[in-house]
């Protein structure tokens, strides 16, 4: 290439970035959870995090009401909403509790459920990210309520604690249960 | 009264911005002296009304004047006063004012120490420093003015300052780093000039680099302080999460890291000039760009400020003109400023090119995964996608473990050729003993073999070594050791003490990131956990009241072996004045382990969740910071940037005796 040309490189990689921030100004982040809301849950077929446990999919747990909780051993806010998981999972019995292992080290993830108790009745992993990409996820923890017929409910973003559960979650489960 | 005062000074600072971006560049190219003199007075007048700006709203909070909107929404009545005044930075307005100062601070002190400066060089550089300001400046007064009255029913009271923000580490944090951003300007500044003049010589890079050490030192410090603030504030115990808002703040640091050695080439050697220009013009490039993702509300985090698209397509436009402009003369006018000398393959200046593609390989590396969420939306429309820790430390931790082995042979070897057989000598010990230890200490200590460990603990001792090995053959041939180390420069001994906070740093990351406990249980008062050598023992909550604030203060007594140790108060606290509630951690900060304490929900009948940590040599990341910041100051100090410079041959105004002072040893 033209030494010349070279050198306007860096002006061009400036103007391509610049165009993506002027797309990103024109929409709002907080449009996204409500957009899921009131859909089914997108289809899946997924690996255990137990390779031994074969696969998942959505079809299997049609007709229960699932709490699917997007985490990772590396994310701090997941670690924090952990134990009261492992808590409302005694507590919960109608509640079918999926973990998605949002990791690239399905070791750690054992690991830290074995080390720490497992509060999910499945553990599904998604390596390709395709699961995520499927759900719209923002980050590490998220959660989605979803109803027997398959329809997610609500979406919270961020970690779940006592107050998030009894605000947010209960009056949801009191309509469907 | 006093906002409109303040109001007016804004106005009358942008007036002076604007003559100090014409004249003094008019001067130049006319070469009018008087033009080009006017540059300091209106430097200082530019600074002098932009701290009375800024002490005005400082006075609107403190006098609680909830007429003016931004003090309604950033402060309250039962505030603690030093909280009041750091509520002057605590939102987007106030804050943006406390940027411009900034500016406004740096193009001052520009103007006051560079007497040695050509006043054609000096005029220029200060005329593109007033450019940002007048950027800011009319940002600041048509979107977000932080003197805007509510004219009709002014509050009784104010919505209070964001909780989060009210604590020790938000007071000091935002300046350092704002400082950090916003020093880099002075060496855009410089680079700009270069490429106008097309002139870049070792007097250049002589009188930009201790600017650039200085903003690289705040940025440090104000990274440090941001993670440290994180780490106790936060709650969770960690101290790095890979946020956008972090990796804004990171990347500009990477960059300035890479340009401080840069320009020590320059300054040398006389090569990489037109790279040395490219990444002083990046490094504030990214500080403007992190400006431009927090404040535009393109991103959501906790540092996030109100969603305000207009003021993100005005900032997108000061980007454009601010960034896009100069690369666009940097790609006409590089060429001019093309380096010379030659230099071989086991140069230093070949392994500082290596440090510096790896440091701007790690930024290209963060921009992406922090941009690529926005990109992948853009290209197909689609949902979002996220990009998380794995995909940074991926990405990070190589590329950094390579750099700290070039670290070492970099700052043993020499200028223009150095011989292999001179660094095997120097450094085939220290390879093989810094492996042998890495290996052999941990697994004494553990009696687990660990490979992470053994790689940061071998890294770490690969750069401490080094540079032990390094003043050894140093002070070899200079009669004592103790006049060896005083023939040694300043600059070396900052070098080595940035050199030296890496290592702490690596070993503070490593070994906390692998041995701390973390334990999150449910405790009734008088129940307890052991950890290691510690127990801790939750003694139960009871309510305290705070100036503006209920807390729930839990006590938690630690006996070590046994025997009483201490006590660790963690708070749950409630704001009046919101109702929101933030959890206050108490850490005891030791130099080989930190012990947390937070308390998490009440279980009933008094039990509480309680998180108890234990995080060995977590204490190390930021002492490792601080090093490295003090490695900068320790550089700036160094001689030969205080005596007149007078290096510069081919500007006959200086006065010139021919040698240089430092070198003589006669200042």
């Amino acid at each position: 290439m033209n030494k010349r040309v070279k050198l306007f490189i860096p002006v061009a990689i400036f103007l391509v970035m610049a165009g993506f921030l002027l797309y990103g100004l024109g929409r709002d982040p907080n449009t996204v959870p409500s957009a899921l809301v009131d859909r089914p849950l997108p289809e899946f077929t997924q690996p255990s995090l137990y390779p031994e446990q074969g696969e998942y999919s959505s079809g299997d747990f049609l007709g229960r009401i699932l709490l699917v909780n997007i985490w990772g051993s590396w994310c701090p806010p997941c670690h924090l909403e952990h134990p009261f998981f492992l808590e409302i999972s005694e507590t919960e019995d109608d509640i079918t509790f999926i973990g998605i292992s949002y990791d690239y080290s399905t070791i750690e993830d054992r690991e830290f459920l074995a080390e720490r108790g497992n509060p999910f009745d499945y553990n599904v992993v998604d390596l390709d990210g395709s699961l995520r990409i499927d759900l719209g996820v923002t980050g590490a923890p998220e959660t989605f309520l979803v109803d027997q017929q398959g329809m997610i409910l609500y979406r919270h973003i961020g970690a779940i604690d006592a107050d998030v559960w009894n605000d947010k979650f209960v009056p949801l489960l009191r309509q469907i249960r | 009264m006093i906002p409109e005062l303040g109001n007016f000074s804004l106005v009358l600072a942008l007036s002076l911005a604007v003559l100090l971006s014409v004249l003094p560049m008019v001067g130049v190219y006319r070469n009018n002296q008087l033009l080009m003199t006017l540059s300091r007075p209106l430097s200082a007048g530019l600074w002098v009304f932009m701290l009375l700006s800024f002490g005005c709203l400082a006075y609107a909070f403190l006098d609680d004047d909830f007429s003016v909107r931004y003090v309604a929404s950033n402060s309250n009545s039962l505030l603690p006063v030093y909280y009041k005044f750091t509520g002057v930075w605590g939102g987007h307005e106030g804050s943006l004012l406390l940027w411009v100062l900034m500016v406004a601070s740096w193009t001052y002190a520009v103007s006051l120490f560079s007497r040695n400066l050509p006043l054609d060089i000096l005029a220029r550089v200060l005329s593109v420093m007033g450019i940002i300001s007048v950027c800011f400046l009319v940002f600041m007064l048509f979107t977000s003015n932080p003197f805007d009255r509510l004219m009709l029913n002014p509050p009784a009271d104010g919505t209070d300052l964001n909780p989060l923000l009210q604590d020790f580490g938000l007071i000091v944090h935002p300046p350092m780093l704002y400082m950090g951003y916003v020093g880099f300007s002075v060496a855009y500044a410089f680079a700009i000039t270069a490429l106008l003049t097309g002139n870049l010589d070792a007097a250049w890079a002589r009188w930009t680099r201790p600017w650039t050490n200085a903003a690289w030192a705040f940025l440090t410090i104000g990274i440090a302080l941001g993670s440290w603030w994180a780490y106790y504030e936060l709650g969770w115990g960690g101290w790095w999460f890979w946020d956008p808002t972090e990796n804004v703040a990171f990347m500009p640091w990477l960059v300035g890291t890479a340009l401080i050695h840069s320009l020590a080439v320059t300054e040398k050697r006389g090569v990489f000039k037109s790279w040395t220009v490219l990444l002083a013009i990046a490094a504030f490039s990214l500080s403007l760009l992190g400006t431009f993702i927090i404040r535009s509300g393109l991103i959501t985090s906790v540092h996030a400020f109100a969603v305000d698209p207009e003021r993100g397509l005005v900032l997108l436009a000061i980007l454009l003109v601010v960034i896009g402009a100069s690369l666009f003369l940097y790609a006409l006018r590089a060429p001019v400023v093309k380096g010379t000398a030659s230099y071989t393959i086991t140069s230093r200046e070949l392994f500082l090119l290596v440090n510096n593609i790896l440091l701007v390989v790690s930024t290209a590396g963060i921009l992406l995964g922090t941009l690529y969420p926005l990109i992948h939306e853009a290209v197909t429309g689609d949902a979002n996608v996220s990009v998380g820790a794995p995909y940074f430390n991926t990405i990070f931790l190589p590329l950094m473990a390579l750099l700290v082995v070039f670290l070492t042979i970099g700052s043993i070897s020499r200028w223009k050729k150095t011989s292999v057989a001179y660094l095997k000598q120097q450094l085939v010990k220290v390879a093989i003993a810094s492996i042998l230890l890495g290996i052999v200490v941990p697994l004494a200590i553990t009696q687990e073999v660990n490979v992470p460990i053994f790689l940061a603990v071998a890294l770490a001792l690969w750069i401490i070594l080094g540079i032990a090995r390094d003043i050894q053959s140093k002070t070899a041939n200079k009669g004592s050791f103790i006049s060896g180390l005083k023939s040694l420069s300043l600059s070396y001994y900052g070098m080595q003490t940035a050199h030296l906070g890496m290592a702490v740093i690596i070993l503070g990351i490593c070994l906390t990131s692998h041995y701390s406990v973390e334990r999150d249980v449910r405790l009734a008062p008088g129940q307890g956990i052991e950890i290691g050598s510690y127990e801790f023992i939750f003694q139960g909550v009871e309510r305290v009241q705070g100036p503006n604030y209920q807390a729930d203060a839990g006590e938690v007594t630690v006996l070590k072996n046994g025997d009483p140790y201490l006590t660790l108060r963690p708070e749950k606290r409630t704001y009046f004045a919101t109702g929101s509630v933030q959890t206050e951690a108490d850490i005891d900060v030791g130099f080989t382990r930190d012990l947390f304490a937070a308390l998490g929900d009440p279980r009933g009948e008094d039990a509480w969740v309680v998180r108890i940590h234990l995080k060995p040599f977590v204490f190390w990341i930021w002492l490792g910071a601080f090093l490295m910041a003090g490695g900068g100051v320790i550089a700036i100090c160094d001689r030969r940037y205080r005596v007149r410079d007078t290096a510069r041959k081919d500007v006959p105004v200086q006065a010139t005796d021919g040698l240089d002072p430092s070198l003589t040893g006669a200042a």
